[in-house]
């Protein structure tokens, strides 16, 4: 479990995240929501040490983060940002086997290679393994990245809006992969994300964040609810049900 | 691109570069030790040579762990300003020190090349505009800014043509006695293969670096030291080679990416063949006369770097 406690983040004298307590259950699928400036990738870098927070504390499995040497953390926790774009020209397979950076140094041994083959495996890169990144559409380029972050091995993957600048198809199948690594292999996975729709169809939990704090924290069907989406976004946004999903239309409320 | 072609080119090269020159020398020569040919070579050819080998190698090197360490595929020492604070280094050597030892002076400039450089990745932090061609564009300004300051109180203290000589590249000084502060490269290039992965990941970004627990600003610092060592020894010795540490790194990435470890051989030995090609037409065009080394490498590199920027675009 990651425990986030009395966490703060000030630029200057304006408050960006404040006083936010949170617990990120393990083996579960949290998305964090919310409008523009609501604080949310801010929390995020936070939680995986990205930036320093100015007060507050946060803990993985009750070590307290800024204790832990980087090297264990990075075993931990990882990180994917939305800035991810690319001008190094590597291969799908160096990009994985980068994953492997804490366990080796870059000096790879026989379960090492094992590993980043599974992961390549897992992601369906295995035929292109070497091709180059910079010649990837996005969608393959999310992909490798997250099966960098498999081949990382960490029990919590941590995602700033993965889904930024992908078409439907593409970010339905990175948001498919999520929840297979959730359900398959046990991994905690924590994901900023703008499109509410995203959120109520494939995260068991949400935390909505407004002006730097937490409005809402609770499992996904108490808060994809009219009452809650209008505290949040200040819209009156109606909830259709359809296959089993709660679809909020925000369209042209 | 292959290792095995590129080492034997640069055998066959420096071969034929050992009996180019004024006074002929032809490998039997050489069985007699006590001739005045197998004397020339000894003090002049070979360590020629080796200085061309070391300085390409070096220069290329140090060209490609910037490119790394900036993101961007157009900044070297030429373009960050390196070259040029190290000039003002030598500059200010020469003022405090009035007959500075080459140690003294390589100190002083050392500790300019490497404080120039430090302030251009401040100033690379600083801008928002991240765009391929204006980042070399800000460092060329920042090189000229330095260098006018380097003309100013060359001009007042009256060493301005001692400050040309080290403006100008120039292997046919080189003799024995007077280049081997360039074998700091070798160590350098050591580092630089067993640093290999960690300025791969470097070259990722900050957020990508702390991701995989790799120590940033440490590796940044540490292969800034390396380009600025590179850069002093070259310039203090040779003199300064322009666009070397641009043009190879980015040949050398188009064929094989830039994953380090991989590419590291072929940029080394890629920079030791384009100098001695370029020393060597040097020598031969108007001979029994020579080509400045700077001169050589800024017509053919300027062509090779024009080329590539157009290649960009087309891929842009």
């Amino acid at each position: 479990m990651i425990q986030v406690r009395e966490l703060s983040k000030f630029y200057g004298k304006k408050a960006v995240v404040e006083k936010v307590n949170v617990n990120i259950h393990r083996g579960k699928i949290t998305s964090f929501i919310g409008p523009n400036g609501a604080g949310k990738s801010t929390l995020l870098s936070m939680v995986s040490r990205l930036i320093d927070a100015d007060t507050g504390e946060v803990l993985v499995d009750d070590h307290l983060v800024n204790k832990m040497k980087s090297n264990e953390f990075s075993k931990r926790v990882s990180i994917l940002k939305q800035s991810n774009f690319m001008n190094v020209r590597l291969t799908i397979r160096e990009l994985v086997s980068f994953g492997r950076f804490p366990y080796s140094r870059g000096r790879l041994n026989s379960e090492d290679l094992r590993i980043i083959e599974q992961a390549m495996e897992y992601m369906g890169l295995m035929e292109m393994q070497h091709e180059y990144m910079d010649e990837l559409s996005g969608g393959q380029r999310q992909r490798a990245f997250i099966a960098m972050v498999i081949a990382q091995d960490t029990d919590y993957i941590l995602l700033d809006e993965p889904l930024n600048n992908l078409d439907m198809k593409h970010s339905v199948q990175i948001m498919k992969i999520l929840r297979r690594l959730v359900d398959d292999l046990g991994k905690t996975v924590v994901i900023v994300l703008h499109d509410i729709n995203f959120a109520s169809v494939y995260s068991d939990r949400i935390v909505a964040l407004k002006d730097g704090r937490v409005v809402k924290d609770g499992p996904t069907n108490e808060i994809i609810n009219s009452d809650a989406l209008k505290e949040i976004y200040d819209m009156d946004i109606p909830i259709k049900q359809m296959n089993n999903c709660r679809i909020c239309v925000y369209f042209n409320s | 691109m292959k290792k095995r072609y590129l080492l034997i080119a640069l055998l066959l090269l420096s071969f034929f570069s050992l009996f180019v020159g004024v006074s002929s020398i032809k490998p039997m020569d050489l069985l007699d030790f006590k001739s005045e040919e197998t004397e020339i070579f000894l003090i002049s050819r070979v360590p020629r040579l080796v200085a061309i080998l070391l300085a390409g190698a070096g220069m290329s090197i140090a060209g490609l762990i910037m490119q790394q360490l900036s993101r961007n595929k157009f900044v070297s020492p030429t373009t960050a300003g390196t070259l040029d604070a190290t000039r003002l280094g030598i500059l200010v050597s020469m003022l405090l020190f009035t007959n500075a030892s080459t140690i003294e002076k390589m100190i002083v400039a050392f500790a300019f090349a490497l404080a120039g450089t430090l302030l251009f990745m401040q100033i690379l932090d600083r801008i928002k505009f991240k765009d391929a061609i204006f980042i070399p564009l800000v460092g060329l300004m920042f090189g000229n800014i330095l260098s006018s300051i380097t003309t100013f109180f060359a001009y007042k203290s009256n060493v301005i043509q001692n400050m040309s000589a080290w403006l100008q590249g120039d292997f046919s000084m080189i003799m024995k006695g007077r280049y081997e502060l360039l074998y700091i490269s070798i160590p350098v290039l050591i580092i630089t293969y067993l640093y290999a992965n960690r300025f791969t990941v470097a070259g990722m970004g900050e957020d990508f670096s702390r991701n995989l627990g790799l120590a940033y600003k440490r590796i940044v610092n540490i292969g800034l030291i390396l380009v600025a060592l590179v850069t002093t020894t070259v310039i203090l010795t040779v003199g300064m080679i322009p666009f070397l540490g641009l043009i190879i790194p980015n040949i050398v990435s188009i064929f094989h990416g830039d994953h380090l470890k991989k590419t590291l051989p072929h940029t080394a030995l890629l920079g030791a063949i384009f100098l001695l090609i370029c020393d060597i037409l040097g020598r031969v065009l108007i001979y029994p006369y020579e080509i400045s080394i700077s001169l050589m490498v800024g017509v053919i590199g300027s062509g090779i770097f024009l080329y590539l920027l157009f290649r960009r675009k087309a891929y842009a």
